[in-house]
């Protein structure tokens, strides 16, 4: 009846997990009872839920990707805890739960952080930038985002029910076969990322499609925004490399569940496989993640330094060219295969190919700041400190691409070092930045500068606190993934990450009261012109928060930055009249959250094995498409009078709000 | 503000831009047949994509036939050749209904869908039969990783098949109830593309998994 699931799989010997599961369903459960007793549900299903708007769909992103945050930290700083502690000893994880602990950090931070930080920001971003009203496929773009939390909650669901994998967050066979993996733990990571893949490749096709077939009228490829350009690139890559990871899981799956053998050890399997298959997703994957925070960088620099962005067509041009070359040096994650020392010179010097374009870029941003008028608000430190940042991430990058010195540094702590580096220092600082930055076009109002301030200094220095000594570490002979060790050299360095992680702690912490601050004081950092730093493209054309239709009228546009050049012929522009028509939007539709629902219950009941439940979650997903697609209405109409009112209130305030600020100038 | 230099300077004037004569890339946002039709494109090229990792695998894994039968001992090119000429009728009745779609021919596209509907069926009994038989001659997916990985490739085409025949009766369904509404054009549209797409997929996989064995 219920497969392989039995009251065992509860974890009731195991304290840490027990209580920190616990607390975790408790404050569920807290949330859905306040939410209850207050009789939001109507509200949140109408508004949020079932919402097919971008921006609406964006926030859900960035708040799953939030919330994902804090328990990937509390993963992180137990590891750090447990190599700070066991020098000569167990420390507090033991082996079979540390391994977990690792497993869980990388998954979670890579796949329900990093990415639907970056998508939900280039989903709420993107459109408006472009001057439209919304994506190509809005109810698919519901369905993306719904998939993925459904990813993210499958990993959540075995904290408390079963096991996460122990295989690390790439499930390398022949250890993620079942011969060696029996649980539940693994099945549990592919049917997560599975589920999760599937919602990300829709969401690459939405975006694609957006920018490359919905733009505003005049606004030509070289006149986009660069965040739309490093848009279009990361979904590009998603389109071609995330059906990789989709196979490459589905293999291993096969291997588990129905005794192929792709990746065994028998009958002809082949392990490197796996590698290169995996990290011909993997490679780009970094990609993935990284342009969009490269887009937000360029928006910021430029905003903050009120000039153009210097050189925007060799930014183009490096954007595309980091895009193609990114599916072509994977095989540098595993130059100790011995493929030949022809072989890993080819990939390591494509590899470091790839330093030039990102070059390219580093001094734009430069050059944008030079003889520019800064502002150092957080978004722009953020912006500055990822520039100090990432070129030493990039440098040891280029070091490690070296595949005489690859082989001394694989798999140790060196490289840890480095992918925090460029992950934390690039992606995560780049996310903050337009998290920041973006924060009032969504809400209306600022968020507060000076907690803003405080947390970045907090993670900068957390950071180099918490990673510089790992390079050290490397260097010292320290492998990664160890739970304990005996070398008297190591103890103090893993001492001062511990350190560092507590710093970067305070930083997050700085971070929530920030965002309860800027609630409480929201009429007090209110944003009534809709662009509030001076922005130069479209999105600070309209209100903050944008109406549903984002534009009453498609904005004409006429040359790169079209929303300074539209400041900068002010009276122009209002001797234009607008011609308002009536404007069709999609219609709300529970799709997204039903199909996820089902996909929730079809990866569970893959997990354990039961059989019968698979069935009734894949009728029941297909069931939701067919009722979708039977539907009569998918738009509604917001009549002309009412997009004028709309409008003219904007505009009035937008005019009070800036007189107002004259004045205070 | 004056010491900032005007990005407009070099600019198209406003009543040029996005009007009748502006470029392609100027013309503002695409219709939505276009907008459904480039975007269900792009699905069909990541489709491709993840074929294209388990032709891949397959490749590396055809010789590992792990003391097992190859490829030559099992594979039955009559029958092959036999769901590969189904499939072809398949799409060219699929192309009908298109043609019908287009005239709004409701009978004509019924009994054209139903048509390619029977060819994609026939299609996969003689694959089901070939797997079974497989089975029962003790080559199964688990006898080796060339097994493994062959099952693998065609079962996934044989997968997408099957998707395709749901949506195909789905969309049956859909225009006897509703009749040619834009949006069930547009659908119709991209089952023709996805239903073409299989059959490219599967001009590849006769390649590479029966003729090239074959030729041994």
């Amino acid at each position: 009846m219920f497969g392989k699931l039995t009251w065992a799989a509860i974890p009731f010997d195991q304290p840490i997990a027990m209580v920190a599961s616990s607390v975790v369903a408790l404050a569920i459960l807290a949330v859905l009872a306040w939410i209850t007793i207050k009789g939001y549900f109507p509200y949140l299903w109408r508004e949020w839920i079932t919402s097919v708007d971008h921006k609406r769909i964006g926030v859900m992103y960035t708040l799953l990707a939030l919330v994902m945050l804090l328990r990937g930290f509390a993963d992180a700083i137990m590891m750090r805890s447990q190599q700070a502690l066991a020098y000569q000893s167990g420390g507090f994880l033991p082996p079979e739960h540390y391994d977990q602990v690792f497993s869980a950090h990388g998954t979670i931070m890579i796949f329900f952080v990093a990415m639907p930080f970056m998508i939900g920001l280039m989903n709420f971003v993107v459109p408006l930038q472009l001057g439209v009203r919304d994506v190509a496929f809005p109810t698919l773009n519901s369905v993306g985002f719904w998939l993925t939390a459904t990813g993210a909650l499958l990993v959540n669901i075995s904290l408390m029910v079963g096991e996460f994998a122990r295989t690390g967050w790439l499930p390398y066979p022949p250890l993620s076969e079942i011969a060696y993996s029996p649980g539940v733990g693994v099945d549990y990571y592919l049917w997560a990322l599975e589920i999760a893949g599937v919602g990300t490749l829709v969401s690459g096709i939405n975006l694609v499609t957006t920018v490359l077939k919905l733009r505003a009228p005049g606004m030509s490829y070289l006149r986009m925004p660069m965040f739309c350009w490093t848009t279009l690139a990361t979904n590009l890559l998603i389109v071609a490399a995330f059906p990789i990871l989709t196979a490459t899981l589905a293999m291993l799956l096969l291997d588990r569940y129905l005794g192929f053998h792709f990746f065994t050890n028998d009958a002809g399997g082949n392990v490197m496989m796996f590698m290169n298959l995996i990290w011909a997703w993997g490679h780009p994957e970094v990609y993935i993640l990284v342009l969009p925070a490269f887009g937000i960088f360029s928006e910021v620099v430029s905003t903050f330094s009120a000039k153009p962005l210097f050189g925007y067509r060799s930014m183009v041009a490096a954007t595309m060219a980091i895009c193609i070359l990114s599916f072509m040096v994977w095989l540098h994650h595993f130059f100790t295969m011995g493929a030949g020392a022809n072989v890993n010179a080819i990939f390591g010097i494509a590899t470091t190919i790839i330093a030039i374009p990102t070059g390219v870029k580093i001094f734009n941003w430069l050059f944008t700041m030079y003889g520019g008028r800064i502002r150092y608000s957080p978004p722009m430190l953020w912006s500055i400190s990822f520039m100090v940042t990432f070129i030493v991430g990039g440098m040891t990058g280029v070091l490690l691409a070296v595949p005489p010195a690859d082989f001394v540094l694989h798999n140790s702590l060196f490289l840890v070092a480095h992918f925090h580096n460029v992950i934390i220092g690039g992606v995560l600082f780049g996310a903050f930045a337009g998290y920041t930055y973006w924060f009032p076009k969504a809400f209306g109002f600022k968020l507060h500068e000076g907690l803003g301030k405080a947390s970045f200094w907090c993670w900068t220095i957390g950071f180099y606190l918490a990673f510089m000594p790992l390079y050290v570490l490397g260097l010292l002979g320290m492998t990664r993934r160890m739970q304990h060790y005996d070398v008297p050299e190591w103890h103090p360095w893993l001492i001062v990450a511990a350190a560092g992680a507590a710093v970067i702690m305070i930083g997050i912490a700085l971070q929530i009261v920030q965002l309860f601050v800027s609630i409480r004081e929201r009429a007090a950092l209110a944003d009534t012109t809709g662009d509030p730093w001076n922005g130069r493209s479209l999105e600070w054309a309209t209100a903050s928060p944008p109406p549903a239709f984002n534009f009453a009228v498609l904005p004409k546009v006429s040359g790169n930055d079209a929303w300074w050049s539209v400041k900068q012929h002010a009276d122009e522009a209002l001797e234009d009249k607008p011609d308002y028509h009536a404007i069709e939007m999609p219609k709300n539709s529970p799709t997204g959250f039903v199909c996820a629902f089902f996909a929730t219950i079809m990866g569970f009941a893959m997990v354990w094995h039961i059989w019968w439940l698979v069935a009734v979650g894949a009728v029941g997903a297909f069931a939701t498409f067919v009722v979708f697609a039977w539907r009569d209405e998918d738009e509604y109409v917001v009549p002309a009078e009412e997009v004028e009112r709309i409008d003219r209130a904007h505009i009035e305030t937008r005019c009070a709000g800036s007189t107002a600020k004259e004045q205070t100038a | 503000m004056t010491a900032v230099p005007l990005a407009s300077a070099q600019a198209v004037p406003r009543h040029l831009a996005g009007g009748r004569h502006a470029a392609r890339s100027e013309r503002g946002p695409a219709p939505k047949r276009i907008v459904v039709g480039y975007g269900f494109w792009i699905f069909l090229l990541s489709d491709i994509v993840m074929f294209s990792a388990f032709f891949a695998s397959y490749a590396v894994l055809v010789g590992e036939t792990a003391g097992g039968p190859t490829g030559t001992q099992l594979f039955d090119l009559r029958s092959a050749g036999i769901e590969t000429a189904c499939l072809l009728a398949s799409s060219f009745t699929c192309g009908l209904a298109s043609i019908a779609a287009g005239a709004r021919d409701r009978s004509w596209f019924s009994i054209a869908m139903a048509v390619t509907c029977l060819f994609g069926l026939a299609f996969l009994a003689l694959e089901l039969k070939e797997f079974i038989s497989l089975i029962a001659r003790g080559a199964g997916p688990s006898r080796s990783a060339f097994l493994s990985a062959f099952f693998t490739l065609v079962g996934c085409h044989g997968l997408h098949v099957s998707a395709g025949i749901l949506w195909l009766l789905t969309m049956m369904a859909q225009v006897f109830a509703k009749g040619f509404r834009a949006d069930i054009e547009r659908r119709i549209l991209c089952f023709a593309l996805f239903w073409h797409a299989l059959d490219i997929i599967w001009v590849a996989l006769f390649t590479v998994v029966y003729l090239m064995v074959a030729g041994r």
